[in-house]
């Protein structure tokens, strides 16, 4: 089991990394990561809040940009293709195909984070002449990009395995636009009665949170990130995350492949 | 299929031009039912709100980027003398609403909104909202009670509420000692050119951006000149009262012992001195903010505009 | 011991605005091959070959129905250590090259690294491929793809393998070489289920063939068997053509030269034929069984609808 699941792994990995689209988005990003010291024409001061915010904010939004491209197809094409056939064909269990699926994606992200990082530090050390000790509090924010990537990749897996790319793509980024402001649903939902009010609970539950996972702000502005937090946001994408791989799994298992 | 790989990309940007596009239609729409709207404020202004939303959770870096344009506004409306500076308080309440804790912006406000124009908004009133709501979001931050103290001292001239902010904020955790003198003197010296130039000179120390700086050292400059000239008023009126008629020049007074040499403003060039007694400044457009030393009916000359000068209005 | 067993499998698709009525794509069907067979799977297109194979490789669900390979239940993930697939016109990770493929396939196969290093190799140039090196698949001809689908079908040495269509869209060399593939996994022992509609293909490599229609077995058999069961007629040559009057009836398809008469008659009526000739004086120069094909009863098979034959599901044995 764990040869096949690091085999299916490492090739979706390995497809990542041999698709040339990959490569544009990487330099976008570095791109901005670039500019942003031009910011400094504008304020004094200010330089490195502005170069967190859109350093950090990069690293997201790329992160989560990929993780829909890619993940739109991770078993669409493969059932358009009929790659799936051979694989299926073979010892490779439904659920072993899907969880390898998921960690291969994964991998390319947080690889991917990680060189973005890289260069996010160096352009930090650059504006800053030198690093702080709590510039250290930035891979918090770093780490929970990363989880968020958990939850992007999930979901976006689980709307693959039974629809087609564009629809799957509208759906995960809407999903992912709505979980930005879930916090809002939950006001609504306290303020609404009835049947709205558990109409409402339920959708903002349902929708994954992403503003709790969204510390850039605080870190630009070097407030700590509390142990608990990290606990807790820890636990909730790898909770919600699992939710949804299982509900691909079990779609994905008693589908028939056409 | 080459096709469609290419398409998916494709549709994806014209999902997302569609949808801006259809964002900044309808606040046109919206913005047109009401009074005149111009393409500014359709283009930079969406509600907070809807820019909150629209910020995806990126709101820092959103904020950032209105700060930017909050200052690019006021920059471009400053160089061409603009008497409107209606965008200003829109842009720092959205940029305050997606950054909370961006109190470089609040300070922004706290000068530019407040001033009269052409060196600001003249909207004291929304400076004080503007601070008021960053007291909120930041209670324990010092600079913010003493640009609060700042605006009610200068621009609206109420005394004991600039006491009132600057006591709040000489409580602060980390609060500079100046705020406990500066509440301690406001309380009985308020209205005092020596109170004003000690709060601009502490606003000038204290401040790390250019334009405020700028703007600080001008109206020091000017509390400077206002001075310097009362006081060669004064001399001129011991002068006259000794030797019964005005001086003609500046060495007559010199011969009393009076006055040694002749005096010079802060841009290096002589007062004149007047047939009637008065003082002049020798260029006054040089000295923005002073309110002695002008020649009667002296309006500000309007400088030459660019000559690619577009409408901005 | 049977290598597969199938046993009722069905499949019903919904169609329909409202998806309540079912369309059989496949009627239950039973069939059984031993190991070491080649067996041929034949029928026009649309009759219901490729849904047999992807309900037995767990691609699609059956409606009814279940089937035993190797022994096991079909759905048992374990026995695909054993068996090998090939389906039709496959597609390969295009961005994988030759070795990368087989070596993927292997290791989710169960094949030891050890092994993989050391058969990977020479199952390229087994089938043809040993010079292509680090090449990405997307590179590939047609013919190429198809010797990788070959390989990858039996890179883990599979002891039951199922191909179908091996030679869709291929060129006459391409096929020939397919063909000679086949033909050495037959000698080696292996179980082969191919599907095809090329019946000189079928003839050719396979032990027995059953052929199906519109979802329905029609019918099962060693091939020369069934070859001879739709001939049965012979060639009948005399001298005498005066007899020809009194044989109309029981000949089809006559040529006088003249006096020498070389008729067709229906194997079941070559006696009556023969006796009326000896009555009438004719002499007779030669009596020749006609060879049939597969393409006769393949025809005969699969010509008309649900109506034409009752489905055998019995053995035809000669």
């Amino acid at each position: 089991m764990i040869s096949r699941l690091s085999a299916i792994t490492f090739n979706t990995f390995r497809e990542a990394v041999r698709d040339r689209v990959l490569y544009n988005l990487i330099i976008f990003a570095l791109l901005l990561v670039a500019t942003a010291p031009l910011f400094s024409q504008i304020s004094l001061g200010i330089e490195k809040l502005i170069l967190v915010n859109a350093g950090l904010s990069a690293i997201s939004i790329f992160g989560i940009i990929i993780a829909i491209f890619i993940g739109i197809g991770l078993v669409s094409k493969e059932i358009e293709k009929k790659t799936l056939y051979t694989i299926l064909s073979r010892p490779v269990r439904r659920w072993e195909f899907i969880a390898g699926k998921y960690f291969g994606l994964l991998m390319t992200l947080v690889v991917n984070a990680f060189f973005m990082t890289a260069g996010f530090y160096l352009a930090l050390l650059i504006v800053s002449r030198g690093l702080a000790m709590d510039d250290a509090r930035l891979l918090i924010a770093i780490y929970f990009i990363i989880l968020e990537f958990f939850i992007v990749t999930a979901v976006t897996l689980l709307f693959s395995s039974f629809s087609t790319p564009i629809f799957a793509a509208i759906f995960a980024f809407a999903l992912f636009a709505i979980g930005t402001f879930s916090e809002d649903l939950h006001n609504f939902a306290s303020l609404a009665h009835g049947v709205t009010k558990w109409l409402a609970t339920g959708a903002a539950y349902l929708v994954p949170n992403f503003a709790t996972l969204n510390v850039i702000s605080q870190v630009a502005h070097s407030e700590s990130i509390s142990a608990k937090l990290v606990l807790f946001n820890t636990v909730y994408a790898l909770l919600y995350s699992l939710t949804a791989v299982v509900i691909a799994i079990v779609i994905f298992g008693r589908r028939n492949l056409k | 299929m080459k096709t469609s790989r290419k398409l998916v990309p494709l549709a994806v940007l014209l999902l997302v031009a569609a949808f801006s596009g259809s964002v900044i239609a309808l606040r046109g729409a919206e913005a047109a039912r009401g009074s005149r709207a111009t393409i500014e404020d359709v283009l930079y202004l969406p509600s907070p709100q809807a820019v909150k939303r629209l910020s995806l959770g990126y709101s820092g870096l959103l904020a950032d980027i209105y700060w930017t344009r909050a200052v690019q506004y006021f920059g471009q409306k400053h160089l061409a003398d603009e008497m409107n500076y209606n965008l200003l308080y829109p842009l720092l309440d959205i940029t305050t609403d997606l950054d909370p804790h961006l109190l470089i912006s609040y300070e922004f406000g706290s000068i530019f909104l407040s001033q009269p124009p052409p060196a600001g908004a003249g909207q004291p009133d929304k400076a004080v909202a503007l601070l008021e709501k960053g007291i909120r979001a930041n209670p324990d931050e010092w600079k913010l009670y003493f640009s609060l103290g700042f605006v009610n001292y200068m621009d609206r001239k109420d005394y004991k509420a600039a006491f009132l902010a600057f006591q709040r904020g000489s409580q602060t955790s980390h609060a500079h000692p100046w705020l406990k003198v500066m509440a301690a003197t406001m309380a009985q010296r308020a209205n005092e050119t020596a109170m004003a130039f000690e709060i601009w000179k502490f606003l000038d120390d204290t401040t790390q951006d250019k334009l405020i700086k700028e703007n600080a050292e001008q109206h020091m400059t000017a509390i400077v000149v206002d001075r310097t000239i009362m006081e060669l008023e004064r001399r001129i009126t011991i002068y006259t009262q000794r030797t019964g008629h005005p001086p003609a020049s500046w060495f007559d007074l010199g011969r009393e012992s009076l006055l040694s040499g002749v005096p010079l403003d802060p841009t290096e060039k002589p007062y004149k001195l007047m047939p009637g007694g008065t003082v002049e400044v020798a260029d006054p457009n040089s000295l923005p903010f002073i309110t002695k030393g002008l020649p009667p009916g002296w309006r500000k000359s309007t400088k030459p505009r660019p000559s690619e000068s577009n409408e901005q209005n | 011991m049977p290598a597969l067993e199938i046993l009722g499998l069905s499949k019903n698709y919904p169609v329909g605005f409202w998806r309540k009525t079912l369309k059989p794509a496949l009627h239950p069907l039973h069939l059984t091959v031993n190991e070491g067979e080649t067996f041929g799977f034949l029928g026009p297109n649309g009759a219901g070959k490729t849904t047999t194979l992807k309900l037995l490789m767990g691609i699609i669900f059956p409606s009814s129905g279940s089937a035993r390979i190797l022994e096991r239940d079909f759905h048992d993930p374990e026995l695909r250590k054993e068996v090998g697939f090939l389906p039709e016109q496959p597609y390969f990770y295009d961005y994988l090259s030759a070795p990368e493929l087989l070596d993927y396939y292997a290791r989710l196969s169960g094949v030891p690294e050890v092994e993989r290093r050391r058969r990977i190799p020479a199952l390229l140039e087994r089938v043809g491929l040993s010079d292509v090196g680090k090449k990405q698949l997307r590179k590939f001809s047609k013919g190429m793809l198809q010797r990788v689908g070959i390989a990858q079908a039996i890179v883990h040495d599979p002891r039951l393998i199922f191909f179908d269509e091996p030679m869709s869209g291929l060129d006459p060399i391409g096929r020939r070489e397919v063909r000679e593939l086949i033909q050495g996994l037959k000698d080696e022992g292996k179980t082969i289920f191919l599907t095809t509609h090329i019946l000189s293909d079928a003839e050719s490599l396979c032990d027995r063939v059953a052929i199906i229609h519109q979802g329905e077995l029609r019918g099962i058999g060693v091939v020369e068997d069934l070859k001879s069961k739709s001939a049965d007629k012979n060639e009948v040559v005399w001298h005498g053509a005066h007899a020809l009057g009194a044989v109309s009836t029981l000949v089809s398809d006559h040529h006088v030269t003249g006096d020498t008469v070389r008729a067709v008659v229906s194997g079941g009526d070559t006696d009556s034929l023969l006796e009326k000739l000896r009555q009438q004086g004719a002499r007779i120069v030669s009596l020749i069984p006609l060879h049939g094909t597969l393409e006769d009863y393949f025809v005969e098979q699969t010509s008309g609808g649900a109506q034409a034959q009752a489905p055998r599901t019995q053995e035809v044995k000669a």
